[in-house]
């Protein structure tokens, strides 16, 4: 059920503040898009108002078009809750709800949302996302325990499991790596890699060899100079943007000559 | 040659050398206690020869604080001699303060515990002159009017709190912050005349029932429980609540399953410490739900007894002979103590057991 997302000509604001300007960009299906570019480019910005979250910060607001399957998200009669049904987050710092234990962490996304299930179906739910989520091994004797009781990196995982328990067509990850340790990294990369078979996958990462390694397609955002908004410098095949990228400031940046 | 240290000459190296130590001189273990031991008996000195004792307890401290400063200084250095001054002064203050608790301690329990019997907690005042009765039926007052005043409170202040921490943006929100702030500062007995004013628009002057006193001590509460049950839902962090919007959980649901779980012991602490502020309450009580002799369990209809007028019944109006009320008036306000002494351990169980852990 993976799922296209078209953007075109999207400007991002917070308050009267343009963040991100003129972004156009297609986003294939069963794909992982990686975007890279210093901080404060509007990366992650970007990535937020691909499900609607970026509205969630006072006074912020999205002009243009983002297209997923030929819907558009900011259409008026969007329902942003529904929109997240369907492309889920993954946030930088692992965040389980420490009220929740392992399993109610993953069940959350159906339990929080009152659906009424059989036990032994939810079962099988939490137990095929935490399988994907390669966390279930580790976790299947104390599902029962705090998810905020795991280390760093089975955090994000079981917050990854969560995220696919409800089965979005999309997933967005915000720098999943980047509190980790390079084994728990590893762990991630090759989920995103197993991942990729079903979902379509966007990721924002400050690892240059991570977006070399994990994605298709690879964009670049940057900054026109201090105080302007964030742009999409390039985008195209990671293979390509690594080895010859079409603009000056996209070599520099993954070559570290970058400021 | 190539840096000017290198060219002082050797007998002055050694001078240079010994000045930049790492060690310096110290005042020995026993030099506080020896001095504030000298300083005591200049005070005893003080005392005998006719100043009162809290002169001299006073000048035991300067004396103290300027005889350590001057030895540590000639000793140890400057930064040090201070450092023993503000030591000697935040101890002083820390007595000071702990000083009228200790003394209310002290006082109420040596006066109250004589009292402090079956029958104290079994009977009420009801046909009693003199010597004997209790004070069950204002334990029994005090309770449900607590209990009503928090039943009052607690949705209304949390209500509030939700509101102001998850949707209030601009201008109403700020009035009611600044409205709730200026409740916290409102007199106890402007809650009460607001509660009596209130029952005697409806229902005429001179009416005396359980449920004014609620309102009154809600006037009270509800500042305190929106106080600190905002600042327990602001500690929630907003990663949380992301996390459970991007799950496509809408927002109401949000606050009610993750957000008010996550701040609950922080809130049920708050809640705890509210009541314990208002079940001392004397003044909004005496004039809404006065004072009665007898079990009045119905806050709908007439007087009701309560622990705080009670004492200040029997300490103003003791009667003849006045010993038996004034005692019970003492065990009275030793249960008062108890109740909020209890109603502050109780508030740190619930934090210490129901806050969410960390470790599995």
């Amino acid at each position: 059920m993976a799922k296209r997302i078209d953007v075109a000509d999207l400007n991002i604001y917070y308050g009267e503040t343009l963040a991100v300007q003129d972004v156009s960009m297609s986003i294939e299906p069963r794909s992982v898009t990686a975007l890279i570019g210093p901080s404060g480019c509007g990366k992650s910005t970007f990535l937020r108002s691909l499900n609607r979250m970026h509205e969630l910060i006072p006074k912020a607001r999205v002009a243009g078009k983002v297209m997923v399957d030929g819907q558009d998200l900011y259409a008026p009669d969007v329902d942003p809750v529904a929109v997240r049904s369907q492309i889920g987050m993954v946030f930088q710092r692992p965040n389980p709800f420490p009220t929740m234990s392992i399993y109610d962490n993953v069940a959350a996304g159906i339990k929080l949302n009152a659906k009424r299930m059989r036990t032994s179906e939810l079962d099988e739910i939490v137990e095929r996302s935490l399988r994907q989520a390669n966390l279930w091994d580790e976790v299947k004797d104390r599902l029962d325990k705090p998810g905020t009781g795991l280390s760093g990196g089975q955090q994000q995982r079981l917050c990854i499991a969560r995220a696919i328990a409800v089965r979005p067509d999309v997933l967005l990850m915000d720098e999943p790596c980047s509190a980790l340790d390079p084994i728990s990294t590893q762990k991630i990369e090759d989920l995103i890699t197993e991942l990729k078979a079903d979902y379509t996958i966007v990721i924002v990462t400050h690892n240059m060899q991570q977006a070399a390694r994990v994605s298709d397609t690879t964009a670049f955002f940057n900054l026109r100079g201090i105080g302007q908004p964030g742009q999409l410098v390039e985008i195209g095949d990671t293979a390509t943007i690594f080895s010859a990228p079409a603009n000056k400031a996209t070599e520099d940046y993954i070559s570290g000559r970058f400021g | 040659m190539n840096s000017p240290r290198t060219s002082v000459q050797p007998s002055d190296l050694s001078a240079v050398l010994s000045e930049r130590l790492f060690t310096q001189g110290s005042l020995p273990r026993y030099a506080p206690g020896v001095t504030l031991a000298a300083a005591i008996v200049v005070g005893g000195v003080l005392h005998l020869s006719g100043v009162a004792s809290g002169l001299a307890a006073v000048a035991v401290v300067v004396l103290y604080a300027v005889a350590i400063y001057g030895w540590s200084l000639a000793v140890e250095g400057a930064r040090k001699a201070k450092n023993r001054v503000v030591t000697t002064v935040v101890t002083a203050a820390f007595l000071l303060a702990l000083l009228p608790l200790i003394s209310v301690v002290i006082t109420v329990v040596g006066n109250g515990v004589g009292r402090l019997d079956v029958e104290f907690f079994t009977y009420s005042m009801h046909g009693v002159v003199g010597e004997g009765g209790g004070v069950y039926h204002a334990i029994m007052g005090t309770l449900l009017i607590t209990a009503l005043a928090t039943v009052i409170s607690v949705p209304v202040g949390m209500l509030c709190a939700i509101y102001l921490v998850e949707y209030a943006k601009g201008k109403l929100g700020r009035a009611i912050t600044f409205f709730v702030d200026v409740m916290t500062g409102i007199p106890s007995i402007v809650a009460g005349l607001f509660a009596y004013a209130l029952f005697a628009l409806i229902f005429g002057p001179g009416v005396r029932m359980g449920v004014m006193g609620a309102v009154a001590l809600s006037v009270l509460m509800i500042p305190i429980v929106v106080r600190s049950t905002e600042e327990m839902l602001r500690l929630v962090p907003a990663e949380l609540r992301e996390a459970a919007y991007a799950l496509a959980v809408p927002k109401w649901r949000t606050i009610v399953k993750v957000v008010l779980p996550t701040a609950g012991a922080g809130i049920a602490t708050g809640v705890t410490l509210a009541i314990a502020r208002v079940v001392g309450e004397t003044a909004p009580l005496l004039v809404t739900v006065g004072i009665t002799t007898g079990v009045n369990m119905n806050p709908f209809d007439d007087r009701m007894a309560t622990l705080p007028v009670f004492a200040y019944r029997q300490f103003m109006s003791p009667g003849l002979p006045p010993e038996p009320a004034i005692d019970r008036a003492w065990t009275a306000a030793l249960l008062l103590v108890a109740v909020v002494m209890l109603l502050n351990l109780v508030a740190r169980l619930i934090s210490r057991l129901f806050a969410p852990k960390a470790r599995a």
